[in-house]
């Protein structure tokens, strides 16, 4: 029992690596406005159906480590994945039982969360706004949750993270 | 929350996290670095050849030219010393290279492969080979992070090469774009304006090629002509960036120049002679 529920973890916590990882990866000019945060897609869909594992606290730290990783603002996704998380954990009943699209419509709204987040600290740090292709990414999001949840429930269920 | 921006106290953990990602950018970058490792592979011996040709002519030309640049610069040397004014006169340079990754993609920095372990010091500058580029901003055993003159945050004292006149370059936020705030309507400066460093502030060595004048537009009715400068250095293709420290004439030890030009970080362990900047500045 013990061994089972840490390899659910194990898997939880290699699920976030691999996000991390293709947010870091580089991409053309062309597209680079337009990458989707995978760790932030990732979050939701583990606050959702183990809110007992990956919560608050797990976002908040989740959060740090995006910020130092991609050198931005310290505390800026720490903030934002923690309400994220807050959102999803105090929701997951009701949004476990949204057929997909909506579910789709629901992820949108936490996404943008992010960048509203990310231009109140730019805007404290004084950097200029940035351009309105940045608002594009909850869109993105959007389009790919169905992927994302799909994937994950059958690495949840292949793997039995309970 | 957003408190540890430039303060010193959070530092110890954010050195830590970000010892503790360093696995994920390596990792992150290693799918570029295979495709390179392939395109060596797989370049073909012809294209070898003629790579070498043109390096060994590239080679040729700057030696020659840096033939004339070190009897200018002995004459320079014994010129101040004439006038007995003392000056940072040889710079010495590491190369680093950058670890490609995508950070924030709304602040200007990027990450190289060297740290502390090299010798690498928060508010070093780095340059490429055409101008500067920037300074180092966080520095961890094996990376540092590099804020680019044109993030918005980022300012840099200059110096109009033609006519001596200081000014200081402010980035944007836009990458081809700096502008020069502050400069009255009757300054001399004209588009195709070379900017240098101008050493004040202590950072950045002096005399380093920054930035073109494109555009000087007097507005009637301003104090201040509106200025904006292109970036001389590639700040979007370059792989590799040279790290700079500024080593004083007096206790430069006496050496043909091509020799101090580029030094590996491995052959010099016993040479710390250099003047660190402290953070006050």
């Amino acid at each position: 029992m013990s061994s089972g529920r840490k390899q659910g973890m194990f898997i939880i916590l290699l699920t976030f690596i691999l996000s991390l990882i293709i947010t870091l990866i580089p991409l053309p000019d062309l597209v680079r406005p337009f990458r989707p945060p995978w760790y932030t897609l990732v979050l939701i869909y583990w606050a959702m159906a183990h809110p007992e594992k990956v919560g608050v606290g797990f976002a908040w730290m989740l959060g740090l480590i995006v910020d130092v990783m991609t050198e931005s603002l310290p505390g800026q996704h720490a903030l934002t994945l923690t309400l994220v998380a807050y959102i999803v954990v105090k929701m997951h009943t009701q949004i476990r039982v949204f057929p997909l699209w909506q579910q789709s419509v629901a992820v949108m709204m936490l996404l943008f969360l992010e960048p509203l987040i990310a231009t109140w600290a730019m805007g404290i740090s004084r950097q200029p706004a940035p351009p309105s292709l940045y608002w594009t990414t909850p869109i993105i999001g959007m389009l790919l949750w169905p992927w994302i949840f799909i994937i994950l429930r059958n690495v949840r269920q292949k793997f039995q993270v309970r | 929350m957003f408190g540890g921006h430039n303060q010193k106290h959070l530092k110890a953990a954010h050195d830590m996290l970000a010892i503790a990602v360093y696995p994920l950018h390596v990792i992150a970058n290693l799918p570029l670095q295979i495709s390179n490792w392939t395109a060596e592979l797989f370049s073909t011996k012809s294209q070898l050849r003629d790579e070498n040709e043109k390096l060994k002519r590239d080679m040729l030309l700057l030696r020659a030219q840096l033939q004339k640049f070190a009897a200018l610069e002995n004459e320079n040397i014994r010129l101040r010393d004439l006038l007995d004014s003392s000056l940072k006169v040889k710079d010495r340079v590491l190369i680093a290279e950058l670890i490609s990754i995508d950070l924030d993609p709304y602040v200007h920095q990027f990450l190289i492969n060297k740290g502390g372990s090299s010798g690498v010091f928060e508010g070093q500058p780095v340059l490429d080979a055409n101008a500067v580029m920037g300074q180092v901003t966080h520095v961890t055993p094996y990376t540092a992070t590099v804020l680019m003159i044109t993030d918005a945050r980022h300012s840099l004292p200059v110096q109009i090469l033609r006519t001596g006149q200081r000014a200081i370059a402010v980035g944007t936020g836009d990458i081809n774009r700096l502008n020069v705030p502050h400069l009255p309507n009757n300054t001399d400066i004209q588009a195709g304006d070379l900017l240098v460093t101008s050493g004040l502030g202590g950072r950045f060595p002096p005399g380093y090629p920054v930035a073109t004048i494109t555009e000087a537009r007097r507005v009637e009715g301003k104090a201040f002509i509106d200025i904006v400068a292109t970036p001389n250095a590639q700040l979007n293709h370059t792989r590799e960036v040279l790290l700079a420290w500024t080593v004083t004439a007096a206790v430069q030890p006496e050496e043909a120049p091509e020799e101090t030009a580029i030094e590996a970080p491995e052959n010099d362990p016993d040479e710390p002679p250099v003047t660190p900047i402290t953070e006050d500045q």
